[in-house]
């Protein structure tokens, strides 16, 4: 019916069509009104507001400069007058007794060259500063008066933090830090120090191409375990940790897709003709699926324990019902010719099921395992964080301990890449197996219900 | 006849070759069948090696843990409405970082595939930078972005908004990538002649074409924001995850808790699965006269 069929008088259509053109306008800025009304109440609701108090912008500082950057600990002991030399202050970072970086000189008086004219002296009673532009503090250390430091005359700058106890120090080349019992000075370089090898390792501090000519003489092996394990960034046990979110990425999406395959066909209208055991495969699907993959995880993590296994289950009872849903509506999508023409060669009911309908849903299921296998790699990190398992607990150990961002920064990187490369490689092993090779068409993924992953 | 007979070595041939041809497809099945397998088992070999508990032990438990806290909540039924309510503020902090999360998600989402799609860019030589940074915000997990930002802004729901909404704008690009590469140019075209700019061709030309689909793909990302929200909320997150959490931790005799909330996060997901599908269907299919 066109408007010119209507008996309506021109001023009344006239009428009609600008109630059309308000009731347009009126939606057009009421959708976005309602987005924002939402968005307003979300924003009291969460109480963002109050976030800015909360947030620590010392904590970000912290973690962004820790992320790309490293810090040597200098560390006198005040009542036996032994220092120390330490990336990151942590035992395993600690340099041999008697070998320091250049830039420290060890001695009787210690010297601590910061670079661009700050330089700190440890000596045997006092330790001192020499601040370019501010002057010398001298700082002298006893277990019955406290901190005695002395600074340049005038007002004392906010970067210099005095007490009886404790003095502090904050300049851009680094940090002195002295109470009674140790003076500590923090440098800061660039990089991931120690990275390849720790300070026990004869390959320490060797450049890639004497490495490469000692590899070639034979020390491939040596220069290798000592890499693999370096206690400082423990390469092994990342590795390794990678290697169990992977595997409970693969057996928990190939798990659910061998059980949930032969579960499908009861769920669908033309293999089941018995509707209470259709229904009750349905519901049961829909079960699997709305108890979330959290609750699983919870559930099961009680009965296995942390570990690789149970994060593989969790994935797999999930993907069971996803997996389930998805393969019997493509179960029903099927021609019945193919299956009429198997049948009519004489084709007993499993040779039916096999050359007459595993052809046909072979490329949608392959496909949505192959999508599930990179979007669980996703999950397998965040169950890991959870039950205790792969490089998700790597993260969350490394997180927690609130220090060691390089090392967080470290394992979002390879979280990051691992993803990439499963998404890579799960689009690639598509193309192969379902297109034989040929770029698939575009259009291919608009047919039936577009599916989206987690 | 003469020809028969002709033929005859060829059909031989024929079949000789075919039958050379399936088995050397079955063989070849076989190997990749018998690689597969093995991987399945040494795969599950090490898993539960590495594992606290075995499989063959934890096998038997696993309905221990339901079963004890479906008796607990069975025992203390009359309280469980209770909970119900006193849980419900914390539900409803889990949606609503879901749809803060989504809203934000599929906004930037419908930028970046605009700025990624070929046609529709307005930079075309930084089509590939964009995809890549969809790509990138894609592979980061939730988790990581919002432990991070949990040490940054401290617990609560910002921070778990924030990673959702980053990882769901990802997502979406590439799939809102993948529609507007099926949209007809044509209106953009008319719209660039009469002067239209970049915003306008893209609001008027491309997203009334496109729309029906964002939103489907939307409203299941929704669903999807909804489960990962509830499991970010247990790692410090706020939310139902959070308060699941903590009556975990109070263990036994607090077991009517858990089962107060499994019973509404399992709720919700039902309906909000229920509820996104019937108007997937209805937007992809058009409404039923």
């Amino acid at each position: 019916m066109t408007t010119f069929d209507t008996n309506l008088s021109p001023a009344e259509l006239k009428l009609n069509m600008s109630r059309l053109f308000l009731r347009k306008r009126l939606m057009n800025f009421a959708l976005p009104a309602a987005v924002l009304a939402y968005l307003a109440y979300v924003f009291f609701a969460f109480d963002v507001p109050g976030l800015w108090e909360k947030a620590s912008l010392d904590n970000a500082k912290t973690l962004v400069s820790d992320s790309y950057s490293y810090k040597t600990h200098v560390t006198r002991d005040n009542r036996s007058g032994e220092v120390s030399v330490a990336v990151e202050g942590e035992r395993k970072g600690a340099y041999p007794d008697g070998m320091s970086p250049d830039w420290v000189d060890l001695g009787e008086t210690t010297v601590i060259d910061l670079e661009g004219g700050h330089v700190v002296t440890f000596g045997p009673h006092t330790i001192e500063y020499m601040i370019p532009g501010y002057g010398l503090v001298r700082a002298t250390p006893s277990r019955s008066a406290g901190v005695q430091a002395e600074l340049p005359p005038g007002d004392v700058p906010e970067w210099v933090n005095v007490s009886k106890n404790r003095l502090a120090i904050k300049t851009e080349a680094g940090r002195l830090t002295v109470t009674r019992n140790r003076a500590e000075v923090f440098r800061y370089f660039a990089g991931w120090e120690l990275f390849f090898f720790t300070f026990d390792s004869p390959y320490y501090g060797l450049g890639a191409g004497e490495l490469m000519q000692r590899a070639a003489t034979g020390e491939a092996g040596a220069i290798f375990q000592d890499f693999w394990t370096n206690k400082m960034w423990r390469h092994q046990d990342v590795a390794w940790a990678i290697a169990e979110t992977l595997l409970m990425a693969f057996l928990g999406t190939i798990g659910a897709g061998l059980i949930a395959l032969p579960l499908a066909f009861i769920a669908t209208r033309n293999f089941m003709p018995i509707r209470t055991l259709r229904f009750a495969m349905r519901r049961f699907f829909d079960f699997v699926r709305g108890v979330d993959s959290l609750i699983w995880t919870v559930v099961l993590a009680r009965a296995f324990g942390p570990g690789p296994l149970t994060g593989a289950l969790a994935i797999l009872v999930t993907d069971t019902g996803t997996f389930g849903k998805i393969f019997s509506e493509a179960l029903e999508n099927v021609d019945q010719k193919q299956i009429e023409g198997v049948a009519s060669t004489g084709a007993k009911p499993v040779q039916r099921y096999r050359f007459g309908v595993i052809p046909q849903v072979t490329p949608v299921l392959l496909s949505q395992l192959l999508y599930f296998l990179e979007s669980n790699t996703r999950s397998a990190t965040i169950i890991g964080a959870i039950t205790g398992g792969g490089i998700g607990l790597l993260l969350t150990q490394a997180i927690i301990t609130q220090k060691d961002w390089e090392e967080v920064a470290y394992y979002i990187t390879l979280i990051v890449l691992m993803v990439m490369l499963m998404d890579w490689f799960s689009g690639w092993l598509r193309r192969k197996l379902i297109s034989g090779g040929d770029p698939a068409p575009k259009r291919k993924r608009a047919e039936g219900k577009p599916f989206l992953l987690p | 006849m003469a020809d028969l007979t002709a033929a005859r070595p060829a059909v031989d041939e024929i079949r000789e070759h075919y039958t050379a041809h399936i088995q050397r497809k079955r063989l070849y099945g076989g190997i990749l069948l018998a690689v597969f397998v093995a991987l399945m088992a040494a795969g599950f070999r090490t898993a539960d090696s590495r594992n606290a508990g075995s499989f063959a032990d934890g096998f038997t438990r696993v309905f221990d843990y339901p079963s004890e806290v479906l008796a607990e909540a069975a025992e203390k039924a009359a309280q469980l409405p209770g909970h119900l309510v006193d849980f419900f503020p914390a539900l409803v902090e889990t949606l609503n970082i879901a749809a803060a999360s989504t809203l934000a998600g599929a906004v930037f989402g419908t930028l970046l595939s605009l700025l990624a799609t070929r046609g529709m860019a307005p930079w075309p030589a930084l089509i590939p930078l964009f995809r890549r940074i969809s790509d990138i915000c894609r592979a980061i997990p939730e988790i990581v972005i919002a432990l991070v930002l949990i040490f940054v802004l401290g617990g609560g729901p910002v921070p778990a908004m924030i990673a959702i909404a980053i990882h769901t704008a990802g997502a979406l690009g590439k799939l809102f990538s993948e529609v507007n590469e099926n949209a007809s140019l044509k209106p953009v075209e008319g719209l660039s002649s009469v002067g239209a700019t970049w915003a306008q061709r893209m609001t008027l030309g491309v997203i009334p074409q496109v729309g029906p689909n964002y939103v489907s793909y939307a409203l299941l990302r929704f669903e999807i924001n909804i489960r990962a929200s509830a499991i970010l909320g247990f790692v410090g997150a706020g939310g139902i995850g959070y308060e699941l959490k903590n009556a975990m931790s109070w263990g036994q005799g607090r077991y009517d808790e858990a089962a107060a909330i499994f019973l509404l996060l399992f709720i919700t997901i039902v309906a909000v699965d229920q509820l996104s599908g019937l108007l997937r269907d209805r937007l992809t299919h058009g409404a039923k006269a």
